[in-house]
């Protein structure tokens, strides 16, 4: 049993249901990478996860605890912090602003976290009094997960960190989340640069319609003839 | 044009409660509330073309009901020959320079795009010159007109014209201001239209309160000629004499009945052809293209329909039936009074009369204006009775007693802006839906 | 050189502080509006109501404590009893988001459904304060009514022309500076002040990050009850109170708030000085002004006026209309606290 286990998840925005029977997970000191084509739910699979989506059957689990239920602002108290793909940021707050509205629900001393996440991304420190707004993309993604680390998650929750980032900030990034799984946390991260993703993770999820297709280590992914052919271009 | 029996009853309903103000009160108040209704049911159709169709969200009813209004004084008023020959020219002339300058202004605008606030200070300058240029002409000119016997008239006067005639180009004016207001503000956000027409509204009633040459401004001008007989030329009439005495009814009360049933059945007509009018617009591709704008802008623009030249259509066309319902009401009144124009009679409540009738129903809109104006006649005699009632216990010099019969009468603000919010609440579509095809 | 000195005075005194004062009035009455646009995301037609209802409380309690004979000796009564004006419309306010508002934000409805709600509670309001206090004119200013009078000046200074500054004038730009002051620090050094820009500049990432949507906008409310009371009492003790005034203060007040840019406190106050300083030098008449700068014989025989004050709304609009067409987001591009 994973740390946090999103079992059997089946369910949609509503309409018809785009995930059947959907499982995933991550353990503590992990990463595990949701991959597939376009379309094939799994960022719904992500957001189900973090209660954004009603599931119609299924149940997610952190620890042991069914937490099906929660809303998503409960489920960061129980330890999830997630980083959304778009608008991650507080655009017109500075650096240091929304890392400490990343903090927002913790009542003790934030200033250790805030220098930890300084000590995995040194430019923040340097760029604490700006507004994120005006960073870079690779910048802004790296703030977008400090705030989420702010709350010191054990499971941190990634929707295409590299989105729309160079080959080499993405190289970085990938380098800080590894950093950030030695730590202890658990990292579920949804990615299109599938080839990339999977040499990091620990393990692999491949979705296709809204199901489990291939599940196994990141290794025996990449190792897979079939895989390779048919999801991380041969 | 079908009604469900649900509606004819919600009609009927509605007629009965008018029969019951005749049979309690008096049958000349019942007409005199039938005919305000008729006009109030015109302007919220106008509102509601706007609002129902294509979820444009007009402030300033008022505005475009006083421009209405204004086509009465201009169309009807005999000419003040003295006063034309006074200033005519001085205000003709400023008038042309002020055209000019507009057109300038526009020119220097769009020929000198690129070069960012330069273009933004050359306009701003060209106004001013022409702004000044047409005052030297302006303001002797006015000076000169209104002092031709200011008592009496100080205006230019109109045309002497059949008043009727307005009803036309009250919403044509209208129409050119909404046209105006439309073309600066559509395309922005939904909000930014009702703050500038809540403005445009403001300033066009404040010229006509402060523009004495035009329409005497707080001065007002009254007995403007009828399109219906007078009730003293009916009284004095021996045929109308002998049709009193058959019907058993004094000569006073039967002409007052008459000219005011004249003037419903002038306004019904006009109510009748809007609303077929709107009716055939609504269930034309026209009205589809609109609605499926209204509940889908993204999509509609992705399908590569012109939302803002759309609603700009759309919201002039609304400000011209409200044009037309201003221009009938200071008909109805025979008089035209700047200062009667307010915000909260003339553009919020009927917004409540779209709200309550039903928004994007034209039959609900009619509802709405006959039930809301009804009960904005009747909630001060209802309020002042419900005071009384609860002030009966009371000594009758008991000054909560006294403050509290001297406040029912803005008891009905109050309950206007009740019935709005209950009814967009609990019954948001209305009293009579919108049909969903 | 006296003439200079003059002239400067005539400004001063005619242009340059009524200007302020009213520019102080305008801007905090922007910042209620301005404040709701951020945090609930939709123009309040009833903000202009809401100073009425703010200020009728205030008088009220001024007259009780006039009537007991307490008082602050130069100062307005009104001061004290500011904050139980305040307090009311706290209540009031809040009790009308719990019953109006709150439902349609939980079905999500688009902001225009909550602006057709804001014009019921207008409605509501207007009725409110005219039951209660009755649409006439209410006068409760009390204490010393100059800081200086015109006369005062003229013998301090020698000069033919006088510069007289009201009480309330003194008053309304000090508490201005005091209030926009408080309100920027509590914005931008605390915790909840820091939630609500977060709220502003992101709804679901502030949800993310646990802030509670639901203190996030009482307090919102709550600042913009204050904020009305405070505007609209030293508007209505620099003028007079009539309850029809803060209908038609609507539109200087939305003119200011998209001039500096909706949802950016900084604009709001840059846009009500803009707005106000427009109004005012727009219907000073320049004659004298200019008769003292010119040589003799060369003064205008007009009142070189450029617009009668009966138009001042009209400037606030014609403002507006250009922000709108050269730049709809205003000065400070707006929509982020």
């Amino acid at each position: 049993m994973s740390y946090l286990t999103g079992e059997h998840m089946t369910g949609g925005y509503g309409g018809a249901d785009i995930l059947h029977d959907c499982t995933i997970a991550v353990d503590k000191g992990e990463i595990a990478v949701v991959v597939g084509p376009n379309g094939a739910g799994k960022s719904t699979a992500m957001k189900a996860v973090f209660g954004m989506l009603n599931l119609r059957k299924g149940k997610v689990l952190i620890g042991g605890e069914d937490i099906t239920g929660l809303t998503p602002q409960a489920r960061v108290l129980k330890g999830m912090g997630f980083v959304p793909q778009n608008n991650n940021v507080f655009t017109s707050m500075t650096v240091e602003e929304n890392l400490e509205m990343g903090a927002f629900i913790r009542e003790d001393g934030i200033a250790e976290t805030m220098r930890e996440v300084f000590g995995l991304f040194p430019i923040l420190e340097e760029k604490r009094r700006q507004p994120a707004g005006e960073l870079s993309g690779g910048q802004r993604q790296q703030v977008a997960i400090g705030r989420a680390l702010m709350t010191r998650p054990e499971v941190l929750m990634l929707d295409e960190p590299t989105a729309g980032v160079s080959p080499i900030v993405m190289d970085e990034l990938f380098d800080r989340i590894i950093e950030i799984a030695r730590t202890g946390i658990a990292i579920l991260m949804v990615e299109q640069n599938a080839k990339q993703a999977l040499n990091i993770a620990d393990n692999g999820f491949v979705m296709v319609q809204g199901r489990n297709r291939y599940t196994d280590t990141g290794a025996a992914l990449m190792a897979d003839p079939e895989v390779r052919a048919a999801f991380l271009g041969g | 044009m079908t009604l469900s029996l649900r509606n004819t009853g919600l009609f009927a309903v509605m007629a009965l409660m008018i029969v019951l103000v005749g049979v309690m009160q008096s049958w000349s108040l019942a007409f005199a509330i039938v005919n305000l209704c008729l006009i109030s049911a015109i302007m919220a159709l106008g509102v509601n073309i706007q609002w129902g169709y294509a979820g444009l969200l007009n402030v300033g009813v008022m505005g475009f009901a006083a421009l209405g209004g204004l086509a009465g004084v201009l169309i009807s008023t005999e000419p003040v020959a003295e006063a034309w020959s006074a200033g005519g020219t001085g205000i003709i002339i400023s008038l042309i320079i002020a055209v000019i300058t507009i057109a300038m202004a526009t020119l220097v605008y769009t020929r000198l795009k690129g070069t960012g606030k330069m273009r933004i200070w050359a306009t701003i300058l060209v106004a001013f010159i022409g702004y000044f240029i047409a005052r030297i002409f302006f303001e002797p000119a006015v000076e000169a007109i209104e002092s031709v016997e200011p008592a009496r008239t100080g205006f230019l006067g109109g045309f002497g014209l059949p008043i009727i005639l307005a009803w036309i180009v009250g919403g044509v004016l209208a129409a050119g201001a909404a046209w105006v207001v439309g073309k600066i503000s559509l395309g922005l956000r939904s909000d930014y239209l009702a703050i500038a027409t809540l403005g445009i509204s403001e300033i066009i009633v404040a010229i006509l309160k402060n523009e004495d040459w035009l329409a005497r401004g707080v001065k007002n001008v009254s007995g403007l000629p009828r399109p219906v007989p007078y009730e003293i030329d009916l009284q004095r009439s021996e045929w109308f004499q002998g049709w009193a005495t058959s019907l058993g009814a004094t000569p006073v009360e039967l002409s007052s009945i008459f000219v005011k049933l004249s003037y419903a059945s002038l306004f019904a007509v006009v109510l009748l052809i809007v609303l077929w009018l709107s009716e055939r617009a609504l269930n034309s591709p026209w009205g589809r293209m609109m609605r499926a704008i209204r509940d889908n802008e993204t999509a509609a623009n992705a399908m590569g329909k012109d939302v803002t030249a759309r609603h700009l259509q759309v919201f002039v066309l609304g400000c011209a039936v409200i044009g037309v319902a201003g221009a009938m009401l200071t008909t109805l009144d025979g008089q035209f009074t700047p200062a009667s124009y307010q915000p909260l009679r003339f553009t919020f409540l009927i917004w409540v009369m779209v709200i309550v009738g039903g928004s994007g129903n034209n039959w609900g809109a009619v509802l709405g204006g006959f039930l809301i104006w009804f009960f904005w006649i009747e909630a001060e005699p209802i309020g002042l009775w419900l005071m009384d009632v609860i002030t009966a216990g009371m000594a009758e010099d008991n000054p909560l007693r006294i403050h509290l019969l001297e406040s029912a009468a803005h008891m009905r603000l109050m309950t206007m802006g009740l019935i709005l919010l209950l009814v967009l609440r609990f019954t948001p579509q209305g009293l009579i839906p919108e049909r969903r095809r | 050189m006296e003439d200079i000195l003059n002239a400067i005075v005539l400004m001063t005194n005619f242009l340059i502080v009524p200007g302020l004062a009213y520019g102080s009035q305008l801007a905090l009455g922007a910042l209620g509006i301005t404040l709701v646009y951020g945090i609930l995301r939709f123009s309040n037609f009833a903000h202009g109501e809401t100073m009425a209802f703010g200020t009728m409380m205030t008088i009220l309690v001024t007259w009780f404590l006039q009537a007991h004979g307490i008082g602050l000796g130069p100062l307005p009564t009104a001061l004290i009893a500011l904050p139980v004006g305040a307090a009311a419309t706290v209540v009031l306010v809040l009790l009308t988001d719990k019953w109006v508002y709150c439902f349609y934000r939980r079905q999500k409805s688009p902001p225009v459904i909550f602006l057709i709600a804001s014009i019921g509670v207008m409605f509501l309001m207007n009725g409110i304060v005219r039951f209660i206090i009755g649409p006439k004119d209410q006068v409760f200013t009390d204490g010393e009514r100059f800081i200086i009078t015109a006369g005062e000046f003229k013998q301090l200074s020698g000069l033919r022309e006088g510069l007289a500054i009201k009480t309330t004038q003194g008053i309304t730009v000090i508490t201005a500076i005091v209030v926009v002051a408080a309100l920027f620090w509590f914005l931008n050094k605390t915790r909840t002040g820091k939630s609500m820009r977060a709220y502003s500049d992101n709804e679901d990432l502030a949800l993310l990050s646990g802030i509670n949507p639901d203190r996030v906008v009482m307090v919102a409310w709550i600042f913009t009850a204050v904020l009305a009371t405070i505007a609209g009492t030293l508007y209505g003790l620099d003028k007079s109170f009539k309850p029809f005034v803060y209908l038609q203060i609507l539109l200087p007040l939305f003119a200011s708030a998209i001039v500096g840019g909706l949802g950016n406190p900084l604009g709001a106050i840059a846009g009500g000085f803009v707005i106000a300083f427009s109004e005012v030098s727009f219907t000073f008449a320049y004659r004298k002004f200019l008769a003292y700068l010119v040589p003799d014989g060369w003064a205008p025989d007009g009142l070189v006026q450029l617009l009668s004050t009966d138009y001042k709304f009209a400037v606030s609009f014609v403002i507006l209309v250009l922000v709108l067409l050269v730049k709809p987001t205003g000065i400070f591009s707006g929509k982020s606290l």
